[in-house]
């Protein structure tokens, strides 16, 4: 039997940073074969490889036994290769059907394109999946769940060997995943090789037949998924990622008043019904997968997005958030999650970027006081211990990691009693990363409360005083940090990873309450 | 699950907005009926004059509809269209009709190959890329007339592009009707259309999904060069001349024509019925300002206000 993938040695590096290092993966027909790993693992980036987004540094790729010799989506998909794109590859201003097909339109006897047969077919192969989408609808005016099935239905309609899914189940209800799971159960049967990326563990050991788990860019194991257990999944996956972190030290802050009080807090989609506390002096942690409503919930605190109902407290008062002014008003600054559109203006100077959010403090009759812009400029780059030329370099010429810390500091510059940080270390390296948690760690000595969202477990373990597990929306349980932490363990690295398996298994057991107990599918 | 967003009510109103164009051209129409069918508005004459002034903006409105829908912009075809003119007019001097017709539509695809080179090899952003060629093409149209006009002696160029009529229809009406006609179908219902209107609406999006964005975008500028030297051909054809002031200023109310037909200056969406209309609804106010007895400047002043209504009711509200 010719295995429908095989890419052999293959190595990509982005700038200095090597995303795959020497990396095997294959795939047979008519398996689904599960790509696991955790943030930054490389599991995206061999996925662009295979569909020819990315061409690799080195290495080799053969599909059913041909080698692989151009790097285009193109040649890719006419070696039979389909992919789900997590709505990167849907056009909002065209429809359902449009979306579909595009590139690969039924055309009428004259050759000119037949929308009428794309939307029939559309409709097929929705029915096909069991679900309900308008094939007529603009993608633009749907939701996300809907987005995700027309991604998904497009990927499927191209009759193909080798089918890839990356997270197609993010954002769709439980009973959608399970019409996919019965038709990609039907895919196999005809010999079809199924790629499926997810990090929700539950539905890797439902649907998947082997699995591979990549770490740090480099291949860990390839196994049938009966002789991996989660846990023994997620020690592969966390490994020992968590170095670096390990020696960060966690002063214990002195926890104060209640600061913020969140209660009943329900937004437009998520949170659902969210309650916390946060003192003064403490790091809360919000842990969960993409879609547990982690950022949703922050976007609501900090007024970008409306609370349908819920009260939020501050400081013993309960306040009105409409927008985001009210809460920088109220003393909560949002660090968002996507730094470059959302945090910085990259091409101004740091100064110019750290008194944006004060400007109106120092200006004076509408003129900037350059002197007090100088002065709170020098005086965050101090504190934060911002590597930069000077304070009148452009944001853009910092790394990372001091780009983050730039936008942390136009946040402390509104001297803020409440800080909330989206995935304050994305993207950043691993030295900076512990920086930064090490700066997020201080601020709280300073007297802030912090809720901090992250990806990557280890760093909320090593940055946080509590942790709440979300998923669905919905907050889960409170863990306190030092529960989490197994005291007979002398070396701190292998305590944060053993804490992080913990925490691993919390969420995973949340996702399993979330998705109905009842069904339980046989594997066809 | 099916959270069908699209109600009936809401397919009607965003219908409404949509449809804005047909229904201002109606309104605007039948008031100028009611309150100019003294001053002669309703006259044969009168109607087939707006579509003569209104000819030239059209064909070019066709290509940036195209244009628009791809993402770029092309502000290089009103001189464009004057250059067109004067290479029309002197190699029709030297060589006959059939030589002038090549030498202007090889200006268009010229300039179009140089303006797409540069958006899409060089990368250029189309804003500056035809901002400058304007003046490229401006500044070439003056140096080889000299500044002066070059009279076009073919009487059967003349009646074909631009003079001539065919019983009461002059020719110009078919050369908007066919430009019109072949640009609907082209952008609704070919693979190119659908690509054009895909790189416009998520390029990343386009690309991921195999389309060639780079290649759309220089085919979409090339289109538009072109389509501004066919209508410099019919200026020169209806004047009998090439003047290097011929068609000058001509992109804005070609983009204003575009946009108000529904056509989005980010990309991804327009029609070219839509924005024919557009353009004789441009046509139809300046012509019923005229008629009104307002001044130079009040026109201009009533011009903008009606663009800046319609464009604004189009919006569909956040």
């Amino acid at each position: 039997m010719t295995s429908a993938v095989v890419m052999k040695g293959i190595s990509k590096a982005f700038g200095g940073v090597r995303a795959l290092d020497n990396v095997d993966f294959e795939v047979f027909p008519g398996e689904v074969h599960a790509l696991l790993g955790g943030n930054g693992a490389g599991k995206s980036t061999i996925l662009k490889v295979l569909n020819g987004v990315h061409k690799p540094d080195a290495g080799t790729i053969a599909v059913a036994g041909v080698p692989l010799t151009t790097h285009t989506p193109e040649a890719s998909r006419a070696a039979g290769i389909a992919m789900n794109f997590q709505e990167m590859s849907l056009i909002p201003t065209l429809t359902v059907a449009q979306n579909i097909f595009l590139t690969r339109e039924s055309r009428t006897a004259r050759g000119f394109l037949d929308d009428p047969a794309c939307e029939i077919k559309a409709a097929e192969i929705f029915a096909m999946l069991e679900v309900k989408v308008d094939p007529k609808a603009l993608v633009g005016d749907l939701g996300a769940g809907q987005k995700q099935l027309t991604e998904i239905a497009k990927a499927i309609s191209q009759t193909s060997k080798v089918l890839i899914l990356d997270e197609p189940s993010t954002a769709l209800a439980v009973s959608d995943v399970e019409r996919l799971f019965t038709f990609l159960r039907k895919l196999k049967a005809q010999g079809v090789a199924i790629i499926y990326v997810s990090h929700r563990m539950d539905e890797i050991a439902r649907i998947a037949d082997r699995a591979t788990i990549l770490r740090d860019g480099k291949h860990v194991i390839t196994a049938p998924i009966a002789d991996l257990p989660i846990d023994v999944m997620i020690e592969h996956i966390v490994g020992k990622r968590s170095k670096g972190l390990a020696d960060v030290h966690r002063g214990d802050a002195a926890r104060g008043e209640v600061l913020l009080e969140v209660c009943n807090l329900t937004g437009p989609h998520k949170p659902d019904n969210v309650s916390f506390t946060l003192h003064r002096g403490e790091v809360l942690g919000l842990a969960g997968l993409l879609g547990s409503g982690r950022s949703a919930l922050a976007r609501v605190i900090a007024g970008v997005e409306p609370a349908v109902s819920g009260e939020i407290r501050i400081k013993g008062q309960s306040i009105t958030i409409r927008k985001p002014s009210d809460a920088i008003r109220a003393g909560v600054a949002l660090v968002p999650e996507a730094r470059a559109t959302q945090g910085i203006i990259p091409a101004h100077s740091v100064a110019t970027n750290m008194v944006l959010a004060v400007l109106d403090r120092i200006s004076a009759k509408g003129v900037v006081d350059r002197q007090k812009a100088k002065v709170i400029t020098d005086d965050m780059i101090k504190r934060l211990q911002v590597k930069t030329a000077s304070r009148d370099h452009a944001v853009s010429t910092l790394s990372g990691g001091n780009q983050q810390k730039v936008v942390i500091g136009k946040w402390l510059a509104t001297d803020p009693d409440i800080l909330l940080l989206d995935e304050p270390t994305a993207g950043i390296d691993i030295g900076s990363k512990s920086e930064i948690i090490r700066l997020v760690r201080d601020l709280a000595a300073q007297g802030k409360g912090i809720v901090m969202i992250s990806s990557e477990l280890s760093e909320l373990l090593t940055a946080c005083d509590r942790i709440l597990v979300m998923a669905d929306g919905r907050a889960h349980q409170m863990i306190d940090r030092v529960t989490l932490d197994d005291l007979s363990e002398p070396d701190a690295g292998h305590r944060l990873q053993a804490a992080e398996r913990k925490l691993q298994i919390e969420i995973q057991k949340a996702l399993a309450f979330e998705a109905p107990q009842t069904q339980e599918v046989s594997h066809g | 699950m099916a959270d069908a967003r699209t109600t009936p009510m809401g397919g009607f109103f965003s219908n409404w907005r949509q449809n804005i164009i047909y229904i201002g051209f109606v309104l605007i129409f039948v008031v100028f009926a009611v309150t100019l069918s003294q001053k002669g508005f309703l006259n044969p004459t009168n109607l087939l004059n707006i579509i003569r002034q209104t000819a030239m903006i059209a064909v070019m409105a066709v290509a940036m509809t195209f244009v628009l829908a791809s993402g770029e912009i092309d502000l290089s075809i009103g001189a464009v269209a004057g250059l067109a003119t004067v290479t029309v007019a002197m190699a029709i001097a030297v060589a006959g009709p059939v030589a002038g017709v090549f030498a202007g539509l090889a200006t268009g695809i010229a300039v179009g190959c140089f303006n797409g080179w540069l958006t899409t090899r060089v990368g250029i952003p189309s804003f500056l890329t035809t901002l400058a060629m304007m003046g490229i093409a401006k500044g070439v149209a003056m140096w080889i007339s000299a500044t002066a006009a070059v009279p076009i002696l073919s009487p059967n160029y003349a009646w074909a592009f631009g003079g001539g009529s065919i019983g009461p229809i002059p020719v110009l009406l078919f050369w908007m009707l066919v430009v019109g006609a072949i640009g609907h179908f082209v952008l609704r219902r070919t693979g190119f259309g659908r690509r054009v209107l895909a790189t416009g609406g998520g390029e990343t999006a386009a690309r991921y999904s195999g389309i060639d964005t780079a290649n759309i975008k220089f085919k979409v500028l090339v289109l538009s060069s072109t389509a501004a030297a066919l209508a410099g051909m019919l200026y020169a054809g209806r004047l009998q001349s090439g003047r290097f002031q011929l068609g000058e200023g001509d992109e804005l109310s070609v983009i204003a024509a575009a946009v108000l037909g529904g056509t989005s200056l980010f990309g991804g969406k327009g029609t070219v019925i839509g924005t024919i209309v557009g353009a004789l609804m441009i046509g139809l106010i300046n012509n019923g300002l005229i008629l009104m007895g307002l001044e130079f400047s009040q026109q201009l002043i009533a011009r903008g206000a009606i663009i800046i209504l319609a464009v604004a009711l189009s919006q569909k509200k956040a």
